[in-house]
């Protein structure tokens, strides 16, 4: 009896120590792996984060200060190539809920003060100064950066609008599945 | 402008009508004939085991429905429970005690089947987890086999005194124990009998394979099995794939080694109708859950199963081994269908293309 | 080592070897030995701008204007896009949104048409004979009367023309198969117009340039069979070839195997094989723009299903109201189960009957809930029968089972893009598991993450632009700040030295 408990004590003691030098040995420096987040990042630093820019969110990432869901811009897609990076499985039901927004400028209001399309990070606002500016959907990420700018509040943002395109089939219930 | 209801329902909106219960049923009608000829040859303590087995089989079902908090009703008629209480049964000695049925019922329905997650979860036929798990825990009452003693015939026990047989029984009267092919050229083997001798001894020069000797009810019965195994084929409820290749993968290394040594080796015949490999072949490893997907792995699994079943009985020291052959093949499943995945149309090298 | 042509062989070895696909009841009869009947003119048409796969079409009439029936009313926007015409006479009344016949029910621009009353049609002068036309002024023909694929792909006929000329085609294959149960509008066509039929494929068979045709109509149809096989009698060229019926052999790249033995390459397309399949509707299409000079504006639809009540084939105009098919059909014995566009098997449920008729709506079943056969979702018991059943040889139930734990891109490697969507899956599993389901939602969901990636990398692009933009820009400030510098400084300097050197001889300047 004696005899097995120490065994096992032994045994257990050992393994251990041995996963603890390997955790050591093998420690990946953070700063290949914040690059390597960083690269995946959209990159806008658009700060939607709460973090310093997309470096700062990948820094946050590496330490493990950040879940893989911090990036509203890079949705689900990037959160899943986030959490298979990191090695770790992450809860991603809640974001589908996140819906893509995206800016809109209401024209009768704008003064085309330019101050939006100066802070848009990714040049997604176009126009001239005195003329009504207008948003490239496909360019634009949803930062809001501009509506905080606009002194009119002539911008604005609105989910994604739903086509024919990009509708696709809902997920079966899974509900209705017992296992 | 009324919106319809059905605007979220993806195609297709038609359904061939097969379901789950549906094929269950089947089976078991499948079964039918093979278990009323066994509850003629051992009688009224067969019956009472069989209905205790199955009895156990729902209960736990309905139990661990419960816990789980899996599926409602519809789920416990499916006939899943019954089936794998009813396959089990008939792997078991008829005259077995209660206490054999509710606790083989244990772990097949609780071990096997719901702590892996429930109907169509479990890597292991839950039928054969159950009986290993007898068979090793309890040696003695898993090998004590009864001489058929047919309903209405004298020294067959009445109704009451099958259920005393079966709720108290204080095992089989030495008078009427008697020991299975397979069993006894096993024990012979030790003794160092040849095998012709020991089949002689068994049988004198009676025929093999239509029930009238010792065993479970699942491999007395061979040719009404078959039958079964056959209905089963022309319902295409089961391919070909798996009973020919455990037939085959038992059979040809039997034939072989019989026709180089007969002394030591019984002859594939008596391989094919004894013991539960025609049971074994037509509704165990067939069984959908724990078999391959794709039909080349279907002959693969089939082939082990058979081949380990012969090695199992020739070699080890069990006299029957489709119960363990055919979870060490489970347990094989997912590799083999990792690595039979059919060629998909237009991949590879499509025969025809340029 | 070819494989048979399975089509060439008797039928009972025909049985043995087509290993894939289901059974369903056909229930084709009696609504298929029915004479069909034109549908009246509804109140309006819904013309939306895109019925094809493709870019949509633009238009080019005004509201108020008066058209003729067969008039252009919106024109092709891209290389793959085809142009759209007015179904009948009348004025155009609105150009605006209406529900789409898709499951959504989301809105789609449409061209709103007031019919007249008097079906005229647009006088045009059709060539006197086609086949001394060049196949490109055939392809022309048919891109601008706006022919598309109508077996349900709607895939521009044209353009796939184009594609038979510039890859070597040696066989046109005619799509008869129609195996979808319920549909009759293509048993119909090839009974009632088999010559025109007929005539059509030759056409087609010049457009691009094939040697032969192989017409694979389904055996569950033998007056379609005998009516094409009389028609196609006096062309050697044109083989009328009866098919198992058996589900899906409808789909091009079965029919393709059956008929030739051959396998479409799963990253190429059925020209690669030398063989291009069209539906027998298109081809007739075909015939109607190239010798009438009709463009395509009306189309057989069965009408059918177990809440109809007078279950037809109908000859509607492209933009009428599901709705009104239904109506003229008797409306409904009962509320239906489910409104379906297509047949049951691939079809796509209608949000609302409002939605119009295109050019690739084959029919249109009000299905009762018997018909649906809905039972609840059980759990996978891995019986096979959907690996049995797939006619491209995947394993529905293990895509299924990855893409129920969210990992599509396990299901991807599983083939989950050589899915035909043909339902076959779904339809034969006893627990009922809505592997088709599953495999939409994951097609959708991963050609979604693509176009979210590529719109990532796009934005990085235009960050990293933005980013050396402003660089660029600061710097050139900063240049610009430092030349000004530099201009005032060396300005002062020479101004210094100007008024240095200028102490002295200014005076003289000065004085002089």
């Amino acid at each position: 009896m004696l005899a097995a408990v120490a065994s096992l004590s032994v045994l257990g003691a050992s393994l251990g120590l041995g996963l603890g030098i390997a955790a050591r040995r093998f420690h990946v420096e953070a700063d290949a792996v914040v690059a390597e987040l960083e690269a995946m990042m959209p990159g806008s630093q658009c700060g939607q984060c709460g973090f310093p820019g997309c470096a700062g969110a990948a820094q946050a990432l590496a330490d493990g200060k950040a879940p893989v869901t911090v990036c509203p811009p890079g949705g689900k897609t990037l959160a899943q190539a986030l959490a298979d990076k990191l090695g770790i499985s992450a809860d991603l039901s809640g974001m589908g809920e996140v819906v893509p927004m995206v800016a809109g400028v209401r024209e009768e209001i704008c003064i085309g003060c330019t101050k939006c399309f100066k802070a848009c990070p990714t040049d997604a606002i176009h126009g001239a100064v005195k003329q009504i500016h207008g948003v490239l959907k496909e360019a634009c990420t949803g930062c809001a950066k501009c509506v905080d700018v606009c002194p009119t509040e002539a911008l604005s943002l609105s989910p994604v609008p739903l086509t024919l395109q990009s509708w696709a089939w809902h997920r079966p219930q899974p509900a209705t599945l017992n296992a | 402008m009324s919106t319809l209801p059905s605007s979220a329902a993806h195609a297709p909106h038609a359904h061939s009508g097969t379901t789950v219960s549906r094929v269950m049923g089947t089976v078991m009608l499948a079964l039918l004939p093979a278990t009323l000829y066994g509850f003629y040859l051992y009688g009224w303590p067969s019956i009472w085991l069989w209905l205790i087995t199955v009895g156990a089989c729902l209960i736990m079902e309905v139990a661990c429905l419960r816990l789980t908090g899996r599926g409602g009703p519809a789920t416990l008629w499916d006939g899943s429970a019954l089936l794998a209480g009813w396959l089990l049964a008939m792997t078991l000695p008829p005259w077995a005690p209660w206490w054999i049925g509710v606790i083989g019922a244990f772990a097949t329905i609780v071990v096997a089947k719901h702590a892996y997650g429930g109907l169509g979860q479990n890597p292991f036929n839950p039928a054969m987890v159950g009986r290993v798990a007898l068979l090793i825990s309890f040696p003695l009452p898993l090998t004590t086999w009864v001489r058929p003693v047919p309903l209405f015939a004298a020294g067959s026990p009445g109704p009451a005194e099958g259920l005393h047989i079966t709720l108290f029984g204080s095992g089989v009267p030495d008078a009427l124990t008697s020991a299975t092919l397979l069993g006894h050229v096993k024990t012979e083997a030790t003794r160092g009998m040849d095998v012709p001798h020991a089949l002689a001894e068994l049988l004198g020069s009676a025929p093999y394979g239509f029930g009238w000797h010792s065993g479970s009810m699942g491999e007395t019965a061979t040719l009404l099995i078959l039958a079964g195994g056959l209905f089963l084929l022309a319902k295409r409820l089961i391919t070909w794939h798996i009973p020919v290749a455990v037939l085959a993968g038992c059979a040809i290394p039997a034939a072989i080694a019989h026709a180089l040594q007969p002394e030591a080796y019984l002859s594939a015949g008596h391989h094919l109708a004894a013991g539960a490999l025609m049971q074994g072949a037509f509704f165990i490893a067939t069984d959908m859950v724990t078999s391959p997907a794709s039909t080349s792995g279907r002959l693969i699994f089939g082939f082990g199963v058979g081949l380990l079943t012969w090695v199992i009985r020739s070699f080890a020291g069990f006299p029957e081994g489709l119960a363990f052959a055919v979870l060490l093949m489970n347990a094989c499943v997912p590799l083999i269908d990792r690595f039979t995945r059919p060629r998909i149309y237009g991949h590879g090298k499509p025969a025809g293309a340029r | 080592m070819a494989k048979p042509v399975i089509a060439a062989l008797p039928p009972w070895l025909q049985r043995t070897l087509i290993r894939w696909g289901v059974h369903p009841d056909d229930r084709k009869r009696p609504v298929a030995d029915l004479p069909v009947e034109r549908m009246p003119l509804p109140p309006l048409l819904f013309l939306p701008l895109q019925q094809h796969v493709g870019a949509p079409a633009r238009p080019v009439v005004q509201i108020g204007d008066r058209v003729a029936k067969g008039q252009l009313v919106a024109e092709a926007s891209a290389n793959i896009s085809a142009p759209v015409h007015a179904s009948t006479s009348g004025v155009i009344q609105d150009i605006t949104t209406y529900p789409a016949p898709h499951p959504s029910g989301l809105e789609q621009p449409v061209i709103v048409l007031a019919p007249d009353g008097e079906d005229r049609w647009l006088n045009t002068s059709p060539p006197a004979d086609p086949f001394a036309l060049e196949p490109a002024a055939i392809a022309k023909i048919v891109a601008e009367a706006g022919v598309v694929g109508l077996g349900g792909a709607t895939f521009p006929s044209a353009v796939k023309f184009a594609l038979g000329l510039r890859v070597k085609v040696t066989t046109l294959i005619v799509n008869g198969g129609e195996c979808e149960p319920y549909l009759s509008c293509d048993d119909r066509l090839m009974r009632d117009h088999a010559d025109e039929v007929i005539d059509g494929i030759r056409i087609v068979m010049h457009a691009i340039g094939a040697r032969q045709a192989k017409v694979g109509i389904e055996n569950n149809k033998p007056e379609a069979i005998a009516a094409m096989q009389a028609a196609a009698a006096p062309y050697p060229a044109v083989e009328v070839i009866p098919v198992p019926a058996h589900y899906p052999m409808g789909s091009d790249k079965q029919l393709i195997q059956v008929l030739t033995g051959k396998e479409v390459p799963f990253d190429g397309r059925a020209a690669d094989v030398g063989v291009l399949v069209h539906n027998v509707g298109t081809c007739r299409a075909v015939q109607q723009a190239v010798r009438k000079g009709h463009p395509l504006v009306e189309r057989l639809v069965t009408v059918s299903g177990g809440a109809v009540p007078a279950p037809r084939n109908l000859l509607v105009p492209i933009g009428a109201p599901v709705q009104a098919l239904f109506d003229h059909c008797g409306g409904f014995v009962s509320p239906p189960a489910r409104v379906v566009m297509g047949g049951p098997m691939m079809g796509n449920p209608l949000a609302t009957c409002a939605s119009p008729v295109i050019k690739g709506t084959s029919g249109v079943l009000a299905l009762t809930p018997a018909e649906v056969g809905d039972s609840g979702v059980n759990a996978c018991i891995r019986c096979a029968s959907c690996v049995a059943a797939c006619p491209m040889n995947l394993m529905p139930l293990e895509m299924a089972a990855h893409i129920r734990v969210d990992d599509l891109d396990g299901a991807f490697q599983l083939g989950l893009n050589d899915c035909i969507g043909c339902g076959c899956c779904s339809y034969v599993c006893p627990s009922s598991v809505p592997l088709s389901h599953y495999f939409s939602y994951a097609k959708g969901a991963l050609s979604n993450n693509e176009r979210a990636t590529l719109k990532s990398e796009s934005i990085k692009k235009l960050t990293t632009a933005r980013t050396e933009r402003l660089e660029r820009e600061a710097q050139e400030k900063a240049e610009a700040a430092a030349r000004r510098k530099a201009e005032r400084e060396a300005a002062k300097a020479k101004a210094a030295a100007a008024a240095a050197q200028a102490s002295k001889p200014a005076t003289e300047e000065v004085s002089s």
